[in-house]
């Protein structure tokens, strides 16, 4: 049983649009029997926080192309992508690079 | 948790992103003095600048003309290039967006020390994009606003005495294009998209020096770097072709990442057979910006918008370029070929 976690989610790059414009949340992830990963992490901001069209931000059971994630202020391309096990504490950035130039 | 990646390049620092073109691994350090040396590298390869050049950079407040803007001005100073740079704003008059993203500019324009011009389209056409697309309804609005920004950005260049405009297009933004003009079979369009330096026969020159830049190391720049952009998608860009193109490309890059440089490349190395006419360059007969057809298309669009037939420039541009060089002709044939244009316009809508 992993314990509850908290972390801070951070969206950037317009994808704040559709959390109501609020860039970041300190959000407490309950305790639940697998470990917390980046893909468990999409599937509850979608279910939790996300406010409108959701196809703008997950497609699948991953971020739409075109959305950058930074764990610990690392590419997520760096540290596992989905597979990433969340731990207490940890920050992830959302940064949308599909709007205007 | 996975043991943290270490730097590629200096081996000591712990890596803040891999690389799309190449799949290198870099800290935020060795990434910025690269990312930097790479546009550097590009704007000395192809040989942009000139000393003593004035350069207005089209800025939008968005993410790749800011990064623009930081990077001209640091490597005009670090590298000594010669350059007077000058920030270039075009105000289309679409609320919400444009105003917001012009305070963008103004914030940037005080924080790089470049002073700022703005030209707006209700002083150079009488028509706001607001006002164009109350008229014309939810299509074709960015037909419009690209042609008269186009347009616009070269009149306030000239009006500064600018010798060339510097664009924020990236790798990304050319990579489309380059999809967009070839799923359109426009061969005038697809040879000349991707060259990184245009127009410098009679309109004023146009370079991109983010050209080889992607979109993603754009946005890690400015984030890394903590500038401050404006980032809220245009009102009317949803109903955009555009937009199919770069969600098809989007796709393309998370399977394979170097297909955006892969088309850039495609679209540099394509040749054009022959025998294919290519348009000629001309001067419009109304305003004298270069056109290929005797009106301009900016002339053909505002003529519509004025004469209550906003579709007057969509589509066929033989058809249109008849409706008004036949219009210059006596007021009957103006009249009967204005009802034949309106009838064409409504079986075109339903």
């Amino acid at each position: 049983m992993a314990a509850p976690l908290s972390i801070q989610l951070e969206f950037g790059g317009g994808a704040e649009l559709l959390f109501d414009g609020i860039r970041k949340h300190q959000v407490t992830l309950p305790s639940q029997p697998e470990p917390w990963d980046i893909r468990s992490l999409l599937a509850w901001i979608k279910e939790n926080l996300l406010k409108e069209r959701p196809e703008l931000f997950v497609q699948g059971d991953t971020v739409r192309p075109g959305i950058l994630v930074l764990i610990n202020e690392a590419d997520w391309e760096l540290m596992g992508e989905l597979d990433y096990q969340l731990q207490d504490q940890d920050n992830v950035v959302f940064i949308s690079t599909l709007h205007g130039g | 948790m996975p043991a943290p990646v270490l730097c590629q390049s200096c081996g000591a620092g712990r890596a803040a992103l891999r690389r799309p073109k190449t799949g290198q691994a870099l800290c935020r350090e060795c990434f910025v003095a690269a990312f930097e040396a790479e546009v550097h590298g590009t704007i000395v390869a192809a040989r942009l600048f000139q000393p003593g050049e004035t350069v207005a950079v089209g800025a939008s407040g968005g993410k790749d003309s800011t990064v623009l803007a930081h990077l001209l001005r640091l490597l005009n100073q670090r590298h000594g290039y010669g350059l007077r740079l000058l920030l270039l704003s075009v105000d289309e008059g679409i609320a919400g967006y444009r105003d917001d993203s012009l305070d963008a500019v103004r914030r940037n324009r005080g924080r790089l020390g470049l002073p700022l011009h703005v030209v707006s389209y209700r002083e150079l056409y009488g028509w706001s994009m607001d006002r164009i697309a109350r008229h014309v309804g939810p299509k074709n609005n960015c037909t419009f606003c690209g042609v008269f920004r186009r347009q616009a950005l070269d009149r306030g260049a000239a009006l500064l005495g600018a010798d060339k405009i510097a664009t924020g297009h990236n790798a990304d933004d050319v990579a489309e294009t380059v999809l967009m003009n070839f799923l359109r079979g426009d061969v005038g369009r697809l040879r000349r998209c991707a060259g990184i330096l245009t127009g410098s026969e009679g309109a004023l020159p146009r370079c991109k020096p983010l050209k080889h830049a992607y979109e993603k190391e754009i946005v890690l720049y400015a984030y890394f770097q903590g500038l401050d952009y404006f980032s809220t998608e245009c009102v009317y860009a949803p109903n955009a072709y555009r937009g199919h193109a770069r969600t098809l490309l989007k796709d393309l890059e998370a399977i394979r990442p170097s297909a955006v440089a892969d088309l850039v490349h495609s679209g540099e190395r394509l040749a054009v057979r022959e025998d294919v006419r290519m348009p000629t360059q001309g001067t419009c007969q109304r305003c004298g910006y270069l056109s290929s057809q005797p009106l301009c298309k900016a002339c053909v669009l505002l003529e519509g918008l004025n004469r209550g037939l906003p579709r007057l420039g969509i589509g066929k541009p033989s058809r249109m370029q008849k409706v008004l060089t036949d219009a210059e002709k006596p007021e009957v044939g103006f009249r009967e070929d204005s009802q034949q244009a309106s009838r064409a316009i409504r079986t075109v809508d339903f």
